[in-house]
């Protein structure tokens, strides 16, 4: 036990020596909290939007209007034809060309009838969802003013009545972005950092060779590993620590669950992802390996599980991938503690398969370490 | 016995590193294993300190199976690999402490043993051992080593890449702590640093080709050696390896030491041969065997 102590502490001077590890455990977080946060949003804003108008009379110019008046949509240009304005699309100067026909105003004031053509850039396909929605809903509401000013006393009496829904957004009641991102990105802060870290702290030992000269001394192998890999624990929780700060601070997240079982929670996910950084650096025999294989890993967790995009909407298969991502647990588990308020039997599932995730993942590192030492 | 080696064998895939190899170490001897590089030396230094499983064979080291009893083992042999492996960021005072504290000793307690060593190196406690010189790092290394009052240390080329005033230091510390009582197995290639042995063991190939003491492995050559020196080296080479009666020719130096096949040589005749070639300067004279000539003869 004592000898486990003065691992710890020797780790920790050694961690606080190195001018490498010390920003990369108290700047990057800030920074990549406060960066991400901002920047990974799916709100679709600022469409570079232009319009063909071959009708040019007051309706017409009101229906540009409306989209001049809407935040989304940057009206670039107006342009004479079909052709220029595709070649503009070409050269990605324009995401959206309306084009506006002949007899725009003529026809629906006698046909009550007319038709829009909309040309979406739809390379990034869900943006062009969005975009496409919008539209449709400045042009619903076009339309319901052109209705109002068209309508004869006479129709009034077959008119249907409208049906039209209120809807409240529960747990994120603004829609914030950020609300939904800031949770989850300090998942992917916590996780990344101590698993990089944890990953290269034993093959660094291995490649200045420390480790043979540690195993011929009569230090256990588990008191070695525990001594080793305990630092990165404490670290681990002064990420989230620091974490949740900015995110109250910064980001004014709402933070509606009980804090002390995020810590235990996370305390238990940390062993999984310690298990994982001892299991790389058992097959590598350089940082620069072990970095390598972490960030591997890192990159198909992350997108896996469900930060950026949804689970749901992923194929049958790599769903049931994701089953095996821990990640994507943690992902699940902040949401819920944090915007919705889960308690601990809320979040029983992702804990038991977390901790059967540890114990597996410890076993195999513990076995491997062994294996090849 | 301190240490006793019986017909050890270690493969890596299709080379073989160490070949059916047996040796013993007397309690307090200096024994050297001297070799080139890839002789194998260092796969026998890792297989007497537990790190590595030997394919065949067995191993003692002090009193302890280094299979069966390597957790003992640990506790009582110092080891110090080629390679400086300690903790660079720290200093030079927490590294000592470190491992006194792993071997659940303290340095007050031991002090006595590497006093003559820590001493040179105590100005510097509060630096951190990345930073010290390469003669330094090796004196803390062997203090590090040291620590634990081992009853075998074991040494692999303490003295690779040392400056020749340290490599002599080193090797008067090392007989100090002989008379300490501790018993040492030092690897070197360095041929000079054979004599300062006890015994040494001569390795190639993984196979040892000769065990004793460096006096008696000198007197097993069997031929009288002549130092030759002309003006030309190059030439001189040639020239020698051209005479019909060589035995054999090696640069030794600023000259060139040279063996005859017949029992009968005469100095003179080879001067005279070296004449004829257009040698001059010519320097002919008789001279000590050393341990490097005797390793060339065996290694043949």
């Amino acid at each position: 036990m004592k000898t486990i102590g003065y691992i710890i502490q020797k780790e920790f001077k050694q961690i606080f020596r190195n001018k490498g590890m010390l920003p990369i455990i108290f700047i990057l977080p800030l920074l990549q909290l406060v960066i991400l946060s901002n920047a990974a949003t799916f709100e679709i804003k600022n469409i570079k939007f232009s319009y063909i108008d071959n009708d040019n009379t007051s309706f017409s110019r009101a229906l540009i209007d409306k989209f001049e008046a809407s935040t989304y949509f940057n009206v670039v240009s107006n342009f004479p034809s079909e052709k220029i304005a595709s070649s503009a699309m070409l050269k990605g100067e324009v995401d959206v060309i309306l084009e506006i026909p002949h007899y725009f105003e003529r026809d629906l004031l006698k046909d009550k009838k007319t038709d829009l053509s909309v040309i979406i850039n739809a390379i990034d396909g869900a943006a062009a969802g969005v975009e496409n929605v919008y539209i449709n809903q400045i042009v619903q509401g076009f339309n319901k003013n052109a209705q109002a000013t068209l309508i004869q006393p006479s129709d009034l009496i077959n008119q249907p009545k409208n049906i039209s829904s209120i809807t409240s957004f529960w747990y994120n009641e603004t829609l914030n972005y950020k609300t939904f991102m800031v949770p989850g990105i300090l998942v992917l802060l916590v996780t990344m950092i101590t698993l990089f870290l944890s990953g290269m702290n034993i093959v660094r030992e291995k490649e200045i060779g420390t480790l043979e000269q540690m195993n011929v001394t009569p230090i256990r192998k588990h008191e070695f590993i525990i001594g080793k890999l305990f630092p990165f624990w404490i670290i681990g929780f002064g990420l989230l620590t620091i974490g949740l700060i900015i995110s109250k601070v910064i980001f004014n997240t709402p933070i509606i669950g009980n804090l002390g079982l995020v810590y235990f929670y996370t305390a238990f996910y940390l062993l999984v992802i310690l298990g994982m950084g001892l299991f790389i650096s058992n097959f590598t025999d350089t940082q620069q390996q072990a970095m390598f294989i972490a960030w591997f890993f890192v990159v198909i967790f992350i997108l896996m599980s469900g930060l950026f995009t949804p689970i749901e909407s992923m194929p049958k298969w790599a769903q049931n991938l994701t089953e095996f991502n821990p990640i994507k647990y943690f992902v699940e588990v902040m949401r819920m503690v944090m915007l919705k308020g889960a308690d601990f039997n809320d979040i029983l599932p992702q804990f038991l398969k977390t901790l059967g995730y540890a114990i597996i993942m410890n076993g195999l590192a513990v076995w491997s370490y062994k294996k090849t030492s | 016995m301190s240490i006793s080696v019986h017909n050890i064998s270690k493969t890596f895939k299709d080379v073989t590193a160490v070949n059916n190899i047996s040796f013993d170490v007397k309690e307090g001897e200096l024994f050297g294993l001297i070799g080139p590089d890839g002789a194998g030396k260092t796969t026998i230094f890792r297989i007497l300190t537990t790190l590595l499983f030997a394919d065949k064979g067995e191993a003692i080291v002090a009193n302890y199976d280094v299979i069966k009893d390597y957790k003992s083992i640990r506790n009582h042999v110092g080891y110090m690999p080629g390679k400086f492996s300690l903790y660079q960021d720290l200093t030079v005072e927490e590294n000592l402490e470190f491992f006194a504290t792993i071997f659940g000793t303290t340095i007050e307690k031991n002090y006595d043993l590497i006093k003559d060593i820590y001493v040179q190196i105590e100005p510097f406690k509060t630096r951190r051992a990345g930073k010290l010189s390469g003669g330094m790092k090796q004196k803390l290394a062997l203090c590090c080593a040291l620590i634990h009052k081992p009853k075998v240390l074991f040494l692999d080329e303490p003295t690779t890449g040392v400056d020749p005033v340290s490599r002599k230091e080193f090797w008067e510390m090392l007989k100090r702590l002989q008379k300490k009582g501790i018993t040492i197995l030092v690897s070197t290639p360095y041929m000079d640093e054979a004599a300062l042995c006890d015994r040494i063991a001569l390795i190639q190939d993984g196979k040892i080709l000769e065990i004793d003491t460096p006096q008696e492995i000198v007197k097993h050559y069997p031929k009288k050696i002549y130092n030759v020196k002309t003006d030309n080296m190059y030439k001189l080479i040639e020239c020698l390896k051209s005479y019909e009666h060589h035995y054999s020719v090696y640069p030794f130096g600023e000259f060139v030491h040279y063996t005859d096949k017949r029992d009968d040589f005469n100095p003179n005749e080879l001067h005279r041969f070296l004449e004829e070639m257009d040698a001059v300067n010519i320097i002919i004279q008789p001279t000590e065997t050393t341990i490097e000539d005797t390793f060339m003869e065996l290694a043949k």
